[in-house]
């Protein structure tokens, strides 16, 4: 209800009316009061901070909020000169470029914060007190704006008709379905048949083990006691799909340690070395953690621990299913190879898994 | 509509002069925006700290797009097997992805790339933790309750979007220790039963890690997330400013008002400086305080995994119930249902929408159907603080389980002793904290009425003639025959001490400047806030100088 060339300044609201003239032959502060009341708000409280000017007080203050400032304009400054000066680039023969950042990272921060702080200060230590009351009107709308509103569109429903016409709303609520499937079905992009690979594994018969450094396993290379990860031997380099799930742990038992094989595995192992999938069959991670004296292997991730002495029976923790083991044995050369692939899925369950 | 001049609006006069004045008069002659500008600037904000935490996660969310924009300029979300050949010497001749490759590349080859990088991560940590701190302020004090849950609902998604989008976002490097916390995802879709395989082939693309992944979650986390994060902040943002903020109760504070500061002059600088103040904490931690040094983790490599791999903070909680919950795995004939499900999918699942429901719940439960723009003491709403002390020491056992291998490796615990503490931490303590919380908050609701009653001690002991030694107590208003006051509790915070008598809430200033001199500044008794006991101005006066001796 801007009524410009009119009496008052503000029509409706539960201030008292000043008309424009008068109101312009007020005081700033008073006309700051009055412009204040048109939105609902109060000034209850205002007090300058330093009636008396030029205190020691208000130059104490005035100089805390500078030095703020100050700060952020030094801040900022050294941040530009460090930025183009400083040694950065890594050097592993020396230490110099390690300052770079640190000393980037202080003088942002000292220019950011310092004008932030010179803000607030200003705020909390000049500019004048002040303590305003806004209304805030009633939860709902005018009662007159809820009625004309709720007669405007019923109204307009009434006039498209569609309450007297169960045909168009029986299409258009079909139409609209429709259009929704419409948004949803080009996901199916997105959508893979699963094809099995969660059951195979990069393993075959006769396939050598490898380790990470593409050498070639032999009974002599691991001592009593030891480990070590081995893959699929291939020509080429490894895909990480064969890395992520082809991954094995060969393990060489130490004197008098025996491992209890589960049925119808009993000629997995071959002599003291056995082969277990490394991947955990909770959720995945290289259970990796192998601690000789007791044969047990922990996956740090969920601390899953696995005893290898029982066939890698899950002793403690999340997971619930054995690791599964590679049956292996030597060539005619003498290397170690696979006999076959896994006789089941490796790693972390899911719903097709039998 | 009329054609004639005589009835058009007349010209305004132009009174506005220098440059200001004139952009102004430029402006509104064209947008009319005169009267939109004098309500945003008078906007009244109630002042509190508490208020605070909405603001930093709101400027922390600003300093991740500035970052964030920074980082995308550099970074390549390619997952093809290059050669390193950077700076970084100790990985020169290795093997990686394209996306650790570039990621490397910033933290080396760009010129303050790594602090922006450091910055980048500091604020998403920021982001989620003062997210949780704001919704736990809201919760505690009511603030979500009618009209205001559509509100918490926004709130509650945004929390969540900020997870996902954090968790996309440490992901993006493809190191040793985001491929696994990757793998790890893997495993807890295909944990899902029925369609949990399908569900991993339709994001990962193939089987795992297949080359899709890291593109896929690039797109997600600068373009999907952000894009609703900011869509649902400006609604989240603008549903405040349309209802206004609330307020606790205190004198002069109603319903149907807001007190505090306008927008202009005051509020706003505090404001905007608070924002600097923010960014100027994150420059300090991204170039001071390493975080994420994806070069000492080298490529992600699925046969690999360090000791002690720990996700952000803001997963943490999922880690901890995933290494407590037992190894429950389910057959059903030719069917599996994997033991992670449970913590990983089923457990989150209940968290965020029993939180999501809560307003709903509450006002079903409590049948309160009105209008609140005042906020509750926590201690006032003992039912409520127990259950929120409740969730929160659930989320925290939580939490500190998925840690538990540092923490036993730390304080040479054993392992398996700090996951069973866990699991039995995470059934017994919740009880026991709320039953302590409710004790805590019925003790100082009456210790709230007993000085509204009896008045502040005053620490004078004072012996009667009969002997007896009593202390004093500074009575809050009048006094009856016994010295009691009749004052009601208002749900407003009571003084408790002497020194905070005169100047309710304000702490007396002399740590590093002296308390200033009275005659250098206006005599400020008077012109406080009336106690919040609502005194008239002058019987303050009288209580606030020294204690009166109670009638005896």
């Amino acid at each position: 209800m801007s009524d410009v060339d009119g009496r008052h300044l503000h029509a409706g609201t539960p201030v008292p009316d000043v008309d424009l003239e008068t109101y312009r032959t007020l005081s700033l502060e008073d006309q700051a009061h009055e412009a204040s009341k048109i939105d609902g708000v109060t000034i209850t409280h205002r007090r300058d901070r330093f009636p008396v000017p030029g205190t020691k007080a208000e130059k104490r203050a005035e100089r805390v909020v500078a030095l703020c400032f100050v700060a952020a304009f030094v801040g900022a400054l050294a941040f530009t000169v460090c930025y183009v000066v400083l040694p950065w680039r890594y050097d592993i023969s020396s230490d110099s470029y390690a300052w770079f950042t640190p000393v980037l990272g202080l003088t942002m921060a000292i220019s950011l914060f310092g004008f932030g702080l010179g803000a607030i200060l200003w705020a909390k230590l000049l500019i004048t007190e002040e303590e305003s009351v806004q209304e805030r009107h009633g939860g709902y709308s005018e009662q007159e704006d809820r009625e004309t509103t709720a007669a405007i569109v019923s109204d307009g429903w009434d006039m498209t008709g569609i309450a007297r016409r169960p045909l168009l709303q029986r299409v258009l609520g079909l139409s609209v379905l429709a259009l929704g499937a419409l948004a949803i079905v080009p996901l199916g992009g997105l959508i893979k048949k699963p094809k099995g690979e969660l059951f195979r594994t990069g393993w075959a018969e006769g396939t050598r083990l490898m380790t990470g450094d593409r050498r070639l396993v032999r009974p002599g290379d691991i001592e009593a006691g030891g480990i070590e990860t081995v893959f699929p031997a291939t020509e080429e380099g490894l895909s990480m799909q064969v890395r992520a799930d082809s991954v094995v742990l060969l393990i060489r038992l130490r004197p008098g340690q025996t491992v209890t094989p589960r049925p119808d595995q009993e000629d997995y192992g071959w002599q003291d070395y056995v082969a277990f999938s490394k991947i955990c069959t909770h959720a995945g991670c290289p259970a990796s953690l192998y601690e000789q004296q007791t044969g047990r292997l922990l996956c740090p991730c969920h601390q899953s621990q696995f005893d290898l002495l029982q066939d890698a029976k899950p002793v403690f923790g999340p997971a619930a299913r054995p690791l599964p083991k590679l049956a292996i044995t030597v060539d005619d050369e003498g290397y170690f190879v696979a006999r076959r692939d896994f006789n089941e899925a490796i790693g972390p369950s899911f719903w097709e898994r039998p | 509509m009329s054609q004639t001049t005589s009835e058009r609006r007349p010209t305004p006069t132009r009174r506005n002069t220098g440059p200001v004045g004139k952009a102004a008069d430029w402006a509104d002659e064209r947008y009319t925006g005169s009267g939109l500008t004098r309500r945003a600037l008078n906007k009244v904000f109630p002042d509190n700290w508490s208020f605070m935490m909405g603001e930093i996660a709101l400027y922390s969310f600003v300093i991740l797009l500035l970052t964030g924009v920074y980082l995308s300029f550099f970074y390549d979300p390619s997952m093809t097997e290059v050669r390193y050949n950077g700076s970084y010497e100790l990985l020169r001749g290795v093997e990686m992805s394209r996306a650790y490759d570039s990621t490397l590349d910033i933290s080396f080859d760009v010129r303050g790339g790594l602090l922006m990088r450091q910055i980048h991560h500091w604020a998403a940590l920021l982001f989620v933790a003062a997210m949780t701190v704001h919704m736990l302020r809201v919760f505690f004090t009511g603030a979500f309750r009618k009209p205001r849950e559509l509100t918490w609902l926004l709130g509650v998604t945004l929390l969540t979007l900020g997870i996902v989008e954090g968790f996309a976002g440490y992901s993006l490097p493809d190191d040793l220790l985001s491929g696994t916390g990757l793998r790890i995802a893997h495993a807890i879709m295909l944990s899902i039963p029925v369609v949990g395989t399908w569900v991993a082939y339709a994001i990962f693309g193939a089987e795992f890690p297949g080359t899709d992944i890291i593109p896929r979650l690039y797109i997600a986390h600068v373009l999907l997330i952000p894009g609703l994060i900011l869509a649902i902040i400006t609604v989240h943002v603008g549903l405040v400013v349309k209802q206004k903020h609330t307020q606790f109760p205190g004198p002069g504070r109603q319903e149907n008002n807001v007190v505090g500061e306008r927008m202009y002059p005051s509020y706003g600088a505090k404001g905007g400086g608070f924002f600097f103040l923010v960014f100027g904490v994150m420059a300090a931690l991204g170039g001071l305080v390493q975080i994420n040094p994806i070069w000492l983790y080298g490529p992600y490599n699925p046969a690999h995994v360090s000791a002690g791999s720990q996700p952000d903070w803001y997963i943490g909680f999922l880690d901890g119930s995933t290494r407590l919950f037992p190894a429950w795995e389910i057959r059903l004939w030719d069917y599996t249902i994997s033991p992670l499900v449970w913590p990983c999918v089923v457990l989150p699942g209940i968290m965020f929408t029993l939180l999501a429901l809560y307003p709903f719940i509450e006002a079903r439960l409590t049948k309160d159907r009105a209008l609140h723009n005042l906020l509750q003491r926590p201690r006032d709403v003992p039912v409520r603080t127990s259950l929120g002390a409740m969730a929160l020491t659930f989320y925290t056992v939580l939490l500190i389980s998925g840690g538990n291998d540092i923490i036993a490796a730390k304080f040479d615990i054993s392992l398996n002793a700090m996951t069973w503490a866990g699991r039995i931490g995470l059934i017994a303590l919740p009880p026991i904290a709320y039953v302590l919380t409710y004790t805590i908050c019925l003790g100082l609701q009456r210790h709230d009425r007993q000085i509204l009653e009896h008045g502040v001690e005053t620490g004078i002991i004072k012996r009667l003639p009969s002997g007896e030694f009593i202390e004093v107590h500074q009575p809050l208003g009048p006094v009856d025959d016994h010295g009691h006051s009749a004052l009601e509790y208002a749900g407003a915070a009571v003084p408790k001490r002497m020194n905070r008598l005169t100047h309710p809430g304000r702490k007396a200033k002399g740590f590093l400047w002296k308390v200033q001199d009275p005659d250098e500044v206006q005599d400020r008794s008077g012109t406080e806030a009336a106690l919040e006991a609502g005194l008239e101005t002058n019987e303050r006066r009288e209580l606030a100088g020294r204690p009166k001796d109670p009638e005896l």
